[in-house]
């Protein structure tokens, strides 16, 4: 009875951190506001297929100017802005919420590795990390785009190797501090595999920093991305992607406004938006 | 302080070596051949076997990068396959329009930012602090294409006050003889570095405000702008100084975006023609620059460092 009673005492203990800091992050108006633009054109991405819209076919107007027919206006090509800006949604997300997952991954894993060696294989990883990080992102990027295309699945693994190496750094810096703490010793003298070790102890104390370096570079990700098809090296035509749209409208400004101004709005929401999750997150996790 | 300094220099020279060994084998991984894209679909087949052999593209790739390697070490960087130049002359008339664009705005961007910081430090908490943090963090998060699209849509569309081109031409004279054209890319670089900076200032000058020192300046009846211009300003700047170091990487990038967007015949417009025409000396000659920048930017930024707070020169070690 006394046992199950402190179980029970210290479970509610262990799930107290995470429950109050949600509640410190729902609390604050900037996380709530700007989590709900992310949900909002994650909802976009997933659905506007199912409300019929479409971002390709010509309606016969062409510069037609927001109002009640078009509620966005339409192209010089007769689009409809309104489903080419919620269809844009599309593609920025999947390249960087994917690239981003599969560069945390990496980054986590060659950071938890790198953290528990340390040694020679923390040099080895560590040296050529200075090699990757030395390349701004945007160059590497267009440099490797060029060589392999700009085709979906490219564009993530691209984004997954470029973002890996800053997130490894963070995270092995994480797990150097954890190192040396008693439940690491504690499960080395247990006799506990390596693997199990970084597995089962370490990367679940250093969740945190994993979730929030994720989120950065998840904005980060997005940015890359948009700023790849502005510069026609990324989503190609007749693509709804958001950079490819701007630019492709820029020279439109003075006859149609609309068409580049409410794809910018887009990506400038959902940059900004995802941003401020990521420094919320990081503010009420330290 | 020269052991330490010997050992930066040496790690840098590391990586510069292994940042030329992974694009040439990146550029060189590329599936279609480079005789191809250069000569076109029609060139026959001894067009571009006489092509491979001038360029040395026949012989096995670690040949190749020896062979690049020692050029490089001569001070050559070959000639472009796309502009039929020396690529070191294509640096030396498009390197100075770079440092105007990228010097001026760097010049600028502190100027109003490093004040801004203090103010904003100063006043933490009050409606300007808010409104221009608020400002600064969204310019911080858009893209640069972002900024300068809007840029050409407010001050040359709508308004006509500034030209949506830049001053055409490929030299540094051209550049200066237009300067009300220099202006939006100039002003797109200043605020995205405007940005970042005055985000370290303020956090900087709020960090030297809450130091225990300042009570005593306070207490010796220095007025408060002293305390701020000669004791919190100094104190502050030194977080700074580093972040200037390191802002290279981001500021080539808005230099790339903003250089294709209004047309301005440096660097970045340089590398982008070169990556979306296969042109790989003037391809890799740009990232050898960029990269040795990036690595000088950062070990200047380590010096200067080590100049302004002794303590660091002995932690170093």
């Amino acid at each position: 009875m006394a046992v199950a009673i402190t179980t029970a005492a210290s479970a509610e203990a262990r799930a107290r951190p995470g429950r109050r800091r949600l509640r410190a992050l729902l609390r604050r108006p900037t996380f709530v506001v700007s989590a709900l633009i992310v949900l909002w054109w994650v909802g976009a991405a997933a659905t506007w297929r199912l409300f019929g819209l479409n971002p390709y076919v010509n309606t016969g107007h062409i510069n037609l100017a927001p109002g009640w027919h078009q509620l966005l206006g339409t192209d010089s090509l007769g689009r409809s802005v309104f489903a080419r800006t919620l269809a844009g949604a599309d593609t920025a997300l999947l390249v960087g919420a994917f690239g981003c997952l599969l560069a945390t991954v990496l980054g986590s894993a060659l950071g938890v590795i790198a953290g528990y060696f340390r040694g020679w294989v923390d040099t080895a990883f560590m040296r050529l990390f200075d090699v990757l990080v030395v390349l701004p992102p945007l160059i590497f990027l267009i440099v490797v785009v060029e060589a392999f295309g700009a085709s979906v699945p490219a564009l993530i693994v691209i984004i997954g190797v470029v973002f890996a190496p800053g997130i490894a750094r963070i995270i092995r810096a994480a797990v150097l501090a954890e190192m040396g703490k008693k439940y690491v010793t504690t499960a080395k003298v247990q006799g506990e595999s390596a693997a199990r070790i970084m597995a089962r102890e370490l990367v679940p104390n250093v969740l945190p920093t994993i979730v929030i370096q994720a989120t950065l570079s998840l904005a980060a990700a997005i940015l890359m991305t948009a700023t790849l098809s502005f510069l026609g090296l990324g989503a190609q035509p007749p693509s709804p992607d958001w950079g490819l749209v701007i630019n492709e409208n820029r020279v439109y400004l003075e006859s149609a406004w609309w068409s580049v101004v409410f794809p910018a709005v887009a990506v400038g929401s959902l940059v900004v938006a995802t941003q401020l999750v990521a420094d919320n997150l990081k503010e009420v996790w330290s | 302080m020269t052991g330490y300094l010997l050992r930066r220099v040496g790690q840098a020279v590391v990586v510069v070596i292994g940042l030329m060994a992974l694009t040439f084998l990146l550029i060189h991984l590329e599936p279609g051949s480079v005789a191809r894209s250069v000569l076109g679909l029609k060139a026959t087949a001894d067009r571009i076997a006489i092509f491979n052999a001038t360029y040395g593209l026949n012989q096995p790739l670690y040949k190749q990068f020896w062979a690049y390697v020692d050029q490089v070490a001569h001070g050559n960087l070959g000639v472009s396959y796309y502009l039929q130049q020396p690529v070191s002359s294509l640096f030396a008339q498009r390197l100075p329009r770079d440092l105007l664009l990228l010097g001026s705005s760097t010049v600028l961007a502190l100027l109003i930012s490093l004040p801004m910081g203090m103010y904003q430090a100063v006043k933490r908490g009050g409606f300007a602090d808010i409104t221009l943090s608020t400002v600064s963090f969204t310019l911080y998060c858009m893209p640069a294409f972002w900024l300068a699209v809007m840029l050409v849509a407010v001050f040359a569309v709508e308004t006509h006050v500034f030209l949506p081109e830049a001053p055409a031409g490929s030299s540094i004279g051209s550049a200066l003889a237009q300067p009300r054209a220099l202006v939006l890319p100039v002003l797109t670089l200043t605020l995205i570095q405007v940005a970042g900076f005055s985000r370290y200032m303020r956090a900087s000058a709020i960090d030297t405000l809450a130091q225990e020192f300042l009570r005593v300046v306070r207490a010796k009846g220095l007025p408060e702008r002293l305390v701020l211009s000669r004791h919190v300003l100094r104190n502050s700047l030194l977080p700074v100084v580093t972040v200037v170091g390191l802002s290279l990487p981001g500021l080539v990038t808005g230099a790339i975006v903003v250089e294709e967007v209004f047309n301005y015949q440096g660097m970045g417009l340089l590398f982008y023609d070169a990556a979306t025409h296969h042109d790989f000396p003037t391809l890799l000659g740009s990232t050898l620059i960029v990269g040795v920048a990036t690595v000088v930017g950062n070990l200047l930024a380590d010096i200067a460092y080590g100049i302004l707070d002794p303590r660091v020169r002995y932690a170093g070690r």
